[in-house]
């Protein structure tokens, strides 16, 4: 889960790292009052989680009340990677002379947490991580021990950060960590950290993403996940304790286990079709689960043929079936063509109880996504 | 021959007094899995189907010469399960319980590699050695005995490749589900090398996904010390950067590291064939026997 900017920044606040004065605002108006009140020149940023906000023009600075008025306008309302933006942080600018990245991420192949600086802060850093791996210094941290003092310091000496603020960044980055370590981060960076003519450092932008498998004990955080923004889909996914993602094609996709709806998503694509999303049931498949995922899919416009792809190993087939009769007899008109298969325990009792007047029946994991892609295209 | 279980292995099932575990169990014992006792704290004493429950792992180790575990203890309290079967001491520790924290993870993590016991998970389907044991939720029937080992990264993938390969004749030495969480005990690599030195395996199928450099290792790998023929999948191909797909583990990071490409580049420059479908990754495994 990943918190908005406003929020990680509320977060790193009350941990004692310095962040710029800003107000979070919904409306035009205010704002403008909250640029009044920060002082110029301010930063009007849109509070959609989404990389990239600036490219993307979701950040403007502004130097009176009108140019707020006017950024405001234009950002408050517009969508930023598929996201509505609804609420600006209006923020006092930053005049600094030097740009760091610091941030704290897990290692998955080393399996432990490791700390990153860099003195090239302000751009995009996976790009410089890419071109350039020298340029950002790894400091892998026991999680046993937890992060030394000598290990931040190491990090921040190596990256070449300026001696006259090395100790505070060290300090920032130790923070970073403890937070990483107390809130069940799995990502935490700050890019850039600012540094002013006087050698203060200041969080100029926050990420914060949280473990959703830790969030039972992370009840403050939990409960500002519910302040949710963007796709009403997802959300409504999530709601029914789904795994879902909303993609850009035509074919609507519910399968069991990650890796099968990852593999019928690439079918699609791969037979010429566009996959609309990804939908895992997960375990079991009760009518109502059944119903519950259609109407997910459903719901999304773009959709003009479902592929209902399951492999039962523990989950039985004739259950499955009767579960996808009993939800598509409560549709009055089902929207799409369903096209289903069945594999794996009872999967033949399963293919005979379908009601073909509601679906189509096919043998293959190829056969359904190829029949199902032509339904999208048109074709009968 | 097989890798980490056979009809020997004498399994303790941790969390068996619980739904899921209880009814694996007996799924896993009608398969003619040798499960020996069950572990779960206050519990001592009692029986699950006859099977004998202990209140520690090592005492059921002990009591009843267990080497292997099998866990299905909710995430909230599986990292200390974990800790505690990796302590007995056993060789081979499955978690199947999907959900674990990542920073428990990390700590049970360093703890396997302090000590010879194989960690295989945790959100996996379990490891199956055909007509001998299986070892959590994978559905025995349909495998079959035969000399392709099979690793992968997800559970119904895994059956649907293991059904083209039984229904084509194409019987398995041992399947290992690895899990979909970004740490796992064992990763390709680790599973690779078991089905290397195992000399009835003369094929392997790797059915990898999106997100972390596991799969790129895994190529280094086969390039540089396998003589076994390996033939590979790859899910996730028009998966989005940036979202996780259902895994914890599945997602390409924005700078688009653990992409679909970079994998089955990988994999193909280690003269490991990468099918597109399912269907064609078993093709090459014909061509391999």
């Amino acid at each position: 889960m990943k918190l908005h900017e406003h929020q990680a920044k509320e977060v790193f606040a009350d941990a004692g790292i310095p962040v710029p004065e800003s107000r979070l605002v919904a409306t035009v108006e205010e704002a403008a009052e909250a640029a009044e009140a920060v002082g110029y020149p301010a930063a009007v940023k849109a509070q959609v989680r989404v990389g990239g906000r600036g490219k993307a023009g979701g950040i403007e600075l502004v130097d009176d009340a009108d140019e707020a008025r006017a950024a405001a306008e234009e950002i408050l309302g517009m969508e930023l990677k598929g996201l509505r933006v609804d609420e600006v942080l209006v923020e006092a600018a930053v005049d600094f002379v030097d740009e760091l990245y610091v941030g704290v991420t897990m290692d998955r192949g080393a399996g432990e947490p490791v700390a990153m600086v860099s003195t090239r802060g302000g751009v995009d850093i996976e790009a410089v991580a890419a071109e350039e791996p020298d340029a950002i210094v790894r400091e892998g941290v026991d999680p046993v021990f937890g992060m030394q003092p000598y290990e931040a310091r190491k990090a921040v000496y190596e990256a070449g950060v300026d001696r006259a603020v090395a100790g505070d960044v060290a300090s920032v980055v130790r923070t970073l960590y403890g937070l990483w370590d107390d809130d069940d981060a799995t990502e935490i960076e700050v890019n850039p950290l600012m540094v002013t003519a006087d050698d203060e450092v200041v969080a100029a932008d926050a990420v914060m993403n949280v473990d959703d498998d830790a969030l039972f004990r992370q009840p403050e955080l939990a409960e500002s996940a519910e302040a949710t923004d963007g796709d009403n889909l997802e959300a409504k996914a999530d709601e029914y304790g789904f795994d879902y993602v909303r993609l850009d094609g035509d074919v609507g996709i519910v399968g069991n286990g990650a890796g099968l709806v990852m593999t019928t998503l690439d079918l699609v694509d791969y037979y010429g079709g566009a996959p609309a999303n990804f939908l895992d049931i997960g375990g079991g498949a009760k009518a109502e689960r059944v119903a519950n995922a259609l109407e997910v899919v459903f719901a999304d416009d773009s959709v003009e043929a479902v592929v209902f792809n399951i492999f039962g190993g523990i989950t039985r087939g004739d259950e499955v079936a009767r579960g996808i009769n009993e939800a598509l007899t409560q549709f009055d008109e089902i929207p799409t063509p369903v096209v289903v298969r069945l594999a794996g325990t009872n999967a033949e009792e399963g293919m005979e109880i379908l009601n073909t007047d509601l679906v189509t029946v096919e043998a293959t994991l190829e056969s359904a996504v190829q029949r199902a892609v032509d339904y999208a295209e048109g074709e009968t | 021959m097989s890798i980490l279980v056979d009809a020997d292995s004498r399994v303790v099932v941790q969390g068996i007094t619980g739904g899921e575990g209880k009814f694996h169990t007996r799924q896993m014992t009608e398969y003619g899995t040798n499960v020996v006792a069950g572990a779960v704290p206050g519990r001592g004493g009692q029986e699950v189907d006859g099977t004998p429950v202990y209140d520690t792992v090592a005492g059921a180790a002990r009591a009843e010469d267990a080497d292997t575990s099998v866990v299905f203890v909710p995430p909230a309290f599986a990292a200390d399960a974990l800790l505690e079967a990796l302590d007995a001491p056993l060789d081979l520790v499955v978690a199947i319980t999907e959900g674990i924290p990542q920073q428990d993870m990390a700590t049970v993590y360093r703890k396997a590699s302090e000590t010879d016991t194989h960690l295989v998970g945790p959100n996996c389907p379990g490891v199956i050695t055909p007509d001998e044991a299986k070892l959590g939720i994978l559905p025995g029937d349909i495998f079959a005995d035969g000399d392709v080992g099979l690793v992968s990264r997800s559970g119904t993938l895994t059956y649907q490749v293991v059904d083209s390969l039984t229904s084509r004749g194409l019987g398995q030495t041992t399947a290992v589900g690895i899990g979909g969480d970004p740490i796992i005990g064992t990763d390709f690599v680790d599973a690779l090398e078991l089905f290397e030195a195992d000399p009835d395996t003369r094929a392997v199928v790797m059915c990898g996904e999106i997100g972390g450099e596991d799969e790129e290792e895994a190529a280094r790998y086969i390039g540089e010390r396998m003589d076994t023929p390996v033939a590979g999948f790859i899910a996730g191909r028009t998966a989005p950067p940036g979202k996780r797909m259902g895994h914890a583990g599945a997602i390409v990071s924005g700078s688009g590291t653990g992409t679909a490409e970079s994998k089955i580049a990988a994999l193909e420059e280690a003269s490991a064939p990468v099918g597109d479908t399912p269907e064609e990754v078993v093709d090459r495994v014909e061509d391999f026997l």
